[in-house]
């Protein structure tokens, strides 16, 4: 009996990679894109306009950047993704990956910005923050309130407490959750650019860089800060119901809920495009897009698809992307940025 | 009187009482599960009605060769470069002859939704005696005109779009320029960036394709290890295992089977990701345990007089199985698949390790397209930006919720009417 068993279990593997292998062989003529779930609203604009041109629209696949690089990375041929979308730059180790197996030439294209947003109910009063108030309402550990150079474990309860000009209320932050790609950007720029503000946080950076980033990257954990889940939607319908509540969320969700919610001036900058594209709001990060030329050519409709996504009519200060919340780059580098992607120049990975 | 008797009765109003409260503890748990159900429901339907209607804008479009840049709209070549933007911008000009500022006709084009020029260049292509003269048309309005036209009084206060743009929605909307239609689209076109162009037929394809996966490799393989081990395996310690295994398999976090599909399916197997058979081999790992384990309930039910009596006639054990024990057990067996279908329909934790979390506009033709499903639609549509995702969410749950009632009520019907008592 067992003996049987064993021959049908062979049977139905056998059977299953038969059925299975065909699948294998079939060459794509759809472009595969993977990739951060920022860039993902942008891309998939620009492939349903480029798919209503006549083309097979592109299939765009939300896996984070982290993810899509992974994919990505795994090699040249027709079962791995031909293009992946990055909330930040890719890094040396994932470059490495990339050569390791095979990919040698990867074109980078910088698409544009997203400012990172700390809003509020568009019926409460409006708030003017600086990157030290977000430090000091939000890390883990900061300063200790006394003076003298020791960190407590954060004791402010009001952002009164933490800058006399700011409203006595309680400090309740709604943001993304540690698996999300814009709380590492805020932990990165917002938080950790508050902590620096403190010369003798920053010079522990020379001194011990893992101790550095524990202190000046780390949120507080005592329900202050509440994860509000990846959902920035629920995060503005919350606001709405809660005047007292902050949240945090991409520039987008607030370009879109204008009229709900407002966006709080950071270091005295409030969130628009044009301040956010010369760098001037601080909290802000590239987004970029990576090629995998060695299917240029192979998958029709690469080349196209690229040259929808750097046309002015799309990345343009005046294109459909700006109308979806995408921060477009200033026009000598939205021009620089569009012959590299063009011509398909390929990384070096010295630029990283 | 008895010492029994008049303990009997001292405790009866106690007794009574006592089933009173237990009755009640039960309608009360009935009423919380029914309040649970009506409160999604009001929800979901009263977020979502909106979703199935969208409105149009009525406007003079003049087919202008210059502005169209189209000389012969005979020729598929010219017809798909058109600037239809150009002609929608001049037509809504021509309406409000007072904005001329470039700012201003940028909000005054935003009005209308990227679909209209879609719209007029397949108009175009049916009409080509069109070019050069004036139609009016009713088109697609864009989606914040939608959301301001559907608002009251106060939520078009809080609308994103700036006081001329209302105002100008307004003078439409007195003049009888704008028209609530009901959204055919929703339900013949795929994923879009937009709201008013989104719609779910490329996601209820993709679970079409995927259920059918599913049904053709689940069943006849839950079916006959079902038989096999009710019918002919021996009682021994390593059946036993086996039942062990199905019955904790059936238990397993659905997210566990996603990445054994990722590992054996695509890492091994190279079925290339996102496609519906990798949805139809990876949920079919997932309902195989309850078809098992229901089909051996069903199994089970057939009295053994049956079998002895067929026995007895001088049939073989497969022609006992096949002629008499399977046809009695078949509606059993049915249910069973039905109720593990509408799990798979609804399951979404597997299929996001498998890339079927996707954007998908063209409507996959097979189950080597590349596609999404329903719940996975309705994940990210809850995740975009635009407001009106709210609703499209909402009503994309009703129609997943339709699916889900009508193959429960088809499990529940063949149950009453197959199933036979002994």
């Amino acid at each position: 009996m067992n003996v049987k068993m064993k021959a049908s279990i062979v049977g139905a593997a056998a059977a299953l990679a038969f059925a299975t292998a065909p699948a294998t062989a079939i060459a794509r003529d759809t472009i595969s894109i993977v990739g951060s779930s920022t860039v993902y609203p942008f891309a998939t604009t620009v492939a349903e306009r480029f798919g209503r041109g006549g083309n097979p629209t592109p299939k765009i696949e939300s896996t984070g950047s982290g993810g899509g690089l992974k994919l990505f990375c795994q090699g040249v041929g027709t079962d791995t993704p031909d293009i992946t979308n990055a909330s930040r730059r890719m890094k040396k180790s994932e470059f490495e990956q990339c050569q390791s197996n095979g990919i040698k030439d990867i074109t980078e294209v910088v698409v544009g910005y997203d400012g990172i947003v700390v809003a509020n109910s568009a019926k409460a009063q409006h708030i003017d923050l600086t990157l030290r108030d977000i430090f000091l309402a939000l890390a883990k550990e900061v300063p200790d309130p006394k003076g003298g150079e020791k960190l407590v474990p954060n004791p402010y309860k009001t952002w009164k407490e933490v800058n006399p000009s700011l409203p006595d209320t309680k400090i309740e932050v709604l943001g993304p959750p540690p698996t999300s790609g814009t709380r590492d950007a805020f932990n990165e720029l917002a938080i950790e650019g508050g902590c620096k503000t403190f010369d003798w946080l920053a010079a522990i950076k020379k001194q011990d860089k893992s101790k550095y980033k524990a202190i000046c990257r780390s949120i507080r954990e005592d329900g202050a800060y509440v994860e509000a889940g990846e959902n920035d939607n629920l995060i503005v319908q919350k606001l709405v119901s809660n005047p007292s509540a902050l949240g945090v969320f991409g520039y987008s969700f607030l370009d879109q809920n204008r009229g709900k919610v407002q966006g709080a001036k950071i270091n005295g900058v409030a969130p628009a495009m044009e301040v956010i594209a010369s760098g001037e709001y601080p909290v802000s990060r590239s987004l970029y897009f990576y090629v995998k030329k060695a299917h240029v050519g192979v998958v029709p409709g690469i080349e196209g698809y690229i040259k929808e996504f750097t046309s002015e009519r799309a990345w343009g200060p005046e294109g459909y992307l700006v109308d979806k919340g995408m921060i477009p780059l200033p026009d000598d580098k939205r021009a620089e940025m569009a012959k590299q992607a063009q011509g398909l120049v390929t990384m070096t990975g010295n630029e990283l | 009187m008895s010492k029994t008797t008049e303990q009997v009765r001292k405790s009866l109003a106690r007794r009574y009482r006592a089933e009173r409260r237990f009755r009640a503890y039960g309608i009360i748990s009935i009423a919380i599960g029914l309040a649970a159900l009506a409160i999604l429901f009001t929800d979901i339907i009263g977020k979502g009605h909106s979703a199935f209607f969208e409105h149009y804008i009525k406007l003079d479009i003049t087919f202008n060769e210059q502005t169209l840049d189209i000389e012969d709209a005979r020729d598929p070549e010219q017809l798909n470069y058109g600037n239809y933007d150009g002609i929608v911008r001049e037509a809504l000009k021509t309406r409000f002859p007072e904005v001329t500022e470039r700012l201003q006709v940028r909000e005054l084009s935003a009005l209308m939704s990227i679909g209209a020029g879609y719209e007029l260049r397949d108009l175009l292509r049916e009409n080509p005696e069109w070019l050069g003269t004036t139609q009016t048309l009713w088109l697609l309005a864009d989606d914040d005109v939608d959301l301001f036209l559907k608002a009251g009084e106060k939520g078009r206060e809080d609308s994103r779009m700036s006081a001329e743009q209302k105002a100008w929605i307004t003078e439409l909307e007195a003049a009888g320029d704008t028209e609530r239609r009901f959204n055919a689209s929703f339900f013949s076109s795929g994923d879009s960036r937009e709201p008013e162009l989104a719609g779910i037929w490329s996601a209820v394809v993709g679970s079409f394709f995927t259920m059918l996966v599913t049904l053709c490799l689940s069943f006849p393989i839950g079916v006959a290890a079902a038989i096999y081990l009710e019918e002919f395996a021996p009682r021994n310690r390593f059946t036993d295992f086996i039942e062990v295994n199905i019955n904790n398999l059936a238990a397993v976090p659905s997210i566990i089977f996603g990445l054994l599909g990722l590992a054996i399916f695509i890492n091994l197997f190279g079925v290339p990701r996102s496609v519906p058979v990798l949805g139809g081999l990876v949920l079919t790992l997932m309902t195989l345990p309850t078809i098992i384990i229901t089909s051996r309930a069903s199994i089970k039910t057939v009295p053994p007089s049956i079998r002895e009596a067929a026995m007895g006639l001088g049939a073989s054990r497969m022609q006992v199985v096949l002629h008499h024990v399977l046809p009695l057990a078949l509606p059993g067996m049915l249910t069973g698949a039905i109720i593990g279908m509408a799990q798979a329909l609804g399951e979404t934790a597997p299929l996001l390790l498998i890339g079927m979390v996707a954007f998908i506009v063209d409507i996959p033709t097979g189950p080597l397209d590349a596609s999404t499903v329903l719940p996975v639609q309705i994940y990210l549509w809850a995740d975009s930006p635009e407001q009106s995702f709210v609703a499209m969410t909402s009503a994309a749950i009703m129609v997943l919720l339709a699916f889900l009632i009508a193959m429960n009520t088809l499990a529940v019907v063949l149950r009453k009417r197959l199933e036979r008592r002994w």
